[in-house]
């Protein structure tokens, strides 16, 4: 700590708009950073963390006025500059690396022209130089085929390839603070686990400041050398990675490594073999895309003889990344989608055989949870009628049927009053249960939650995950839970099935798929879970 | 709802369009009652020009008609047709539309072409053609302009729906066992207000436009005095008496500004991100 800082955070002070649930988006913040040193900004979605990574790039948003503080940087004060002031010292002494390397990549502009847009910005280099400058870039940031790739367009390359590419664009012009918004989060584990590294190993040649912002426990205990906690505004907690994580003084720090799920699966009380919830046998699905009039159609195999079968009062996960079929199962599964074949029985009655009004009738017994808690209720009803409509339109009387609603959201933990109200008036995590209290109110057999805790904070999650633990023991209910994320899959399901690309690779008990992975995919997916060699696992 | 008219009284464009259908309506309402006899009756001589006679104030046409009382009259045609010709295009243009997009694949393409026949014949063409056959009068030209009208909100219609249809709150409901129709009307209709909203407003204005055309051309009801026959019945004596065209003509204009300005506030007032963005 004896170095000078790079750039300081100063008692930042950042009043939002009136009329918000609180006056401060961040208050007396204070943050150094400190060259060759990542700092990992962490905190709860709100808590002001990306206001932080924000104003250190003069990007605050309108509606939002510094207040207070200063961000001193090489003895000027950068809240004071001006538009054009900022434009110098962005890209050139502090650069960015966004969240969804998609969107932040122009979409009609080739990566090596995107690259060597940075040169030009600031009136840098010949046109040549520029041109060999992002050739290195791409060298240096692994992007594979260097030459090829700065010709190539964003949408030709994957997640983690844009990433790099973003990386490059920031890295360009050698700036000696570098601000990551969330960069892992819209990648897969294996992906992430690459570009955490190329980001410690580029901070480490070229000894710069990392401000590195994430919600993830796990990520932090890889990749950070001192961790800064905030909550709503304010920093609850700062030190170094161990003391943060060995020793957290802090209640709420202390309550949020608690959350962070373990590897270790607990042990699970045995299941009676014989008794089938849902048999689900040879599923394929292929979707087809027409190209054009002369090129071959565009095939994507969504599943691929996809067998297994779900006990009475099982959990069955099923994991892998993005695209390889796994949220596609869980609608074939439902019959949201139709499948090319194969079968889905519930116990004696074969649901893929089913149409129309005796489909309707029997979907009831297999209910969904689904992943957006902002998309999957209807913003214009409220929440007595998203609940009773279900079972009103199979013929339950509308009284009972509020009468029920008011019990399931005793269940799920909210207060009976919610009925008259609309859905934005919950935060996300209630949402959530709202959407549980849907899906129990058609009284399933068997739940399929699509990536139902992905969208909250670990703490939420928490509550959350053993809400469905609980319901689950109590109405005697199977699950098909499907998630990327393998601690929580640790936690809560007694078999896992690993997808890769449409096919189940590997379908073994909880305990036995953690201890001893036979499929190489299945190795690679445990290796690259961030935060196994961290002290994080005391917690 | 008090918020939307917080947003909707922030935009001084929409306000003034407010006010100004606002006195439209009292006008068209009320107005008659001031002159109680028809508007057909000469009053004055001809070509009596306006701010001379405290009776007649804005003059007399080239049959001594009184002009004012033409122009209130008109008010009552004018937003009549405008209204209920919106109204019916949304009937036809909504289900159409939901349907389309609900179902997708080979529905979705039958319909859809459907409506596209009706967009590539020019509206007005088709509209004139329409009233001529069906012999001029108030119900053929609310059909004709209906018929011509229907098209955009068919589109717009589809394209939310086809938007809406894959969110997670419709699966929810199909997985829950609701039949189509709830489903289209109870959970993907409502949200597609705001847009269809705004579409109706701009869509009373162009109707306003289109009976005033019909009408100027001769093909409104004979029976009914509307602003576009005041125009074309002025129009050949436009050099000796400009006030039998003026007077109506800027009436037309404030009524299609009107309805110009309450569609933008509209949008500035459902969509508010959108407003802020441009601002």
């Amino acid at each position: 700590m004896s170095k000078a800082p790079a750039i300081a955070i100063k008692n930042l002070k950042i009043a939002l708009p009136k009329s918000g649930e609180r006056s401060y988006a961040v208050e007396d913040v204070s943050i150094d950073l400190i060259p060759g040193e990542i700092v990992c900004l962490v905190g709860e979605s709100g808590s002001g963390k990306s206001m932080c990574a924000h104003a250190l790039m003069g990007l605050l948003p309108d509606t939002v006025k510094t207040e207070a503080g200063e961000i001193s940087f090489g003895g000027k004060n950068l809240l004071k500059l001006t538009e054009d002031g900022w434009r110098e010292v962005r890209g050139r002494d502090i650069a960015m690396v966004f969240q969804e390397p998609m969107t932040a990549l122009n979409p009609l502009m080739r990566i090596g022209d995107q690259m060597m847009e940075m040169f030009e910005a600031h009136g840098l280099l010949t046109p040549k130089e520029r041109r060999a400058k992002a050739l290195n870039l791409a060298k240096e940031v692994g992007l594979p085929d260097p030459e090829r790739i700065i010709r190539a367009y964003p949408h030709q390359l994957s997640g983690g390839q844009r990433q790099r590419a973003m990386i490059a664009m920031a890295l360009a012009l050698e700036p000696s603070v570098l601000v990551a918004d969330e960069p892992t989060t819209a990648l897969d584990v294996t992906t992430q686990a690459q570009i955490l590294k190329l980001i410690r190993n580029l901070q480490r040649s070229r000894n710069m400041a990392v401000m590195f912002i994430t919600h993830d426990f796990g990520v932090v205990a890889d990749i950070a050398d001192r961790v800064v906690v905030l909550r709503h505004g304010k920093i609850v907690e700062e030190g170094s990675i161990d003391a943060v994580f060995r020793n957290p003084q802090h209640d709420y720090t202390k309550a949020l490594l608690a959350a962070v799920p373990s590897m270790d699966p607990p042990a699970r009380a045995p299941l009676d073999e014989t008794n089938k919830a849902v048999d689900v046998i040879g599923l394929d699905k292929t979707y087809v895309t027409p190209t054009g009039w002369f090129k071959p159609d565009r095939r994507v195999q969504a599943a691929n003889e996809v067998t297994f079968s779900i006990l009475k009062g099982e959990t069955v996960g099923l994991v892998g990344e993005s695209g390889s079929g796994k949220s596609s199962v869980a609608r074939l599964v439902m019959r949201l989608i139709e499948a090319d074949r194969g079968t889905v029985r519930i116990g004696d009655v074969d649901l893929t055989a089913l149409k129309g009004k005796a489909l309707r009738d029997q979907r009831h017994r297999i209910q969904m949870i689904f992943q957006d808690p902002f998309a999957s209720l209807n913003p214009r009803r409220k929440v007595g009628q998203i609940i009773t409509d279900g079972p009103i339109s199979h013929g339950a009387d509308p009284k009972k049927a509020m009468e029920r609603a008011r019990e399931l959201l005793g269940m799920v933990g909210l207060d009976a009053g919610s009925l008259d109200r609309y859905p934005h008036e919950f935060s996300g995590g209630q949402r959530q249960r709202l959407g549980i209290a849907r899906a129990l109110a058609m009284d399933p057999e068997i739940i399929v939650a699509d990536e139902a805790v992905s969208a909250l904070d670990v703490s939420v999650q928490a509550q959350v995950l053993k809400l469905l633990e609980d319901l689950k023991a109590r109405l005697g209910l199977s699950m098909l839970f499907i998630t990327h994320d393998l601690r929580v899959a640790a936690q809560i399901c007694d078999r896992i099935a690993v997808m890769q690309r449409g096919e189940i690779v590997e379908l073994k008990p909880t305990a036995q798929l953690f201890a001893s992975p036979e499929h190489p995919y299945t190795r690679e997916l445990l290796s690259a879970v961030p935060g196994q060699s961290s002290p994080s696992q005391a917690a | 709802m008090k918020k939307f008219w917080k947003l909707m009284l922030r935009n001084p464009g929409g306000v003034i369009g407010l006010i100004l259908l606002t006195v439209a309506i009292i006008i068209a309402v009320f107005g008659p009652m001031m002159f109680p006899t028809s508007p057909w009756r000469m009053v004055q001589r001809p070509f009596l020009p306006p701010f001379t006679n405290p009776m007649v104030t804005l003059g007399t046409d080239a049959l001594g008609r009184d002009v004012f009382a033409g122009l209130i009259y008109g008010a009552r045609v004018s937003l009549l047709v405008g209204l209920v010709s919106t109204t019916v295009a949304l009937t036809i243009g909504v289900p159409v539309g939901a349907i389309a997009g609900y179902f997708g694949g080979k529905v979705d393409d039958a319909m859809m072409r459907g409506t596209e026949f009706f967009q590539t014949i020019p509206s007005f063409a088709l509209a004139i053609v329409l009233v001529a056959i069906l012999q001029p009068s108030i119900y053929s030209i609310v059909g004709a302009i209906a018929i011509v009208s229907w098209p955009p909100v068919a589109r717009l219609v589809r394209g939310e729906v086809l938007s809406l249809r894959t969110r997670e709150y419709v699966q929810a409901a199909v997985v829950t066992g609701q039949s189509n129709s709830w489903i289209i009307w109870r959970e993907i209709l409502p949200n597609t207000i705001s847009p269809i909203i705004v579409l109706a407003s701009l869509m009373v204005a162009n109707a306003i436009l289109l009976e005033s055309s019909l009408s100027f051309l001769g093909l409104g009801d004979p029976n009914l005095m509307s602003w576009g026959y005041m125009v074309g019945a002025g129009r050949t004596v436009i050099r000796q008496a400009w006030w039998i065209t003026v007077f109506p003509g800027i009436a037309i204009l404030l009524s299609v500004l009107a309805m110009n300005l309450i569609g933008e506030g509209l949008n500035d007032a459902l969509n508010p991100r959108l407003a802020k963005d441009s601002r």
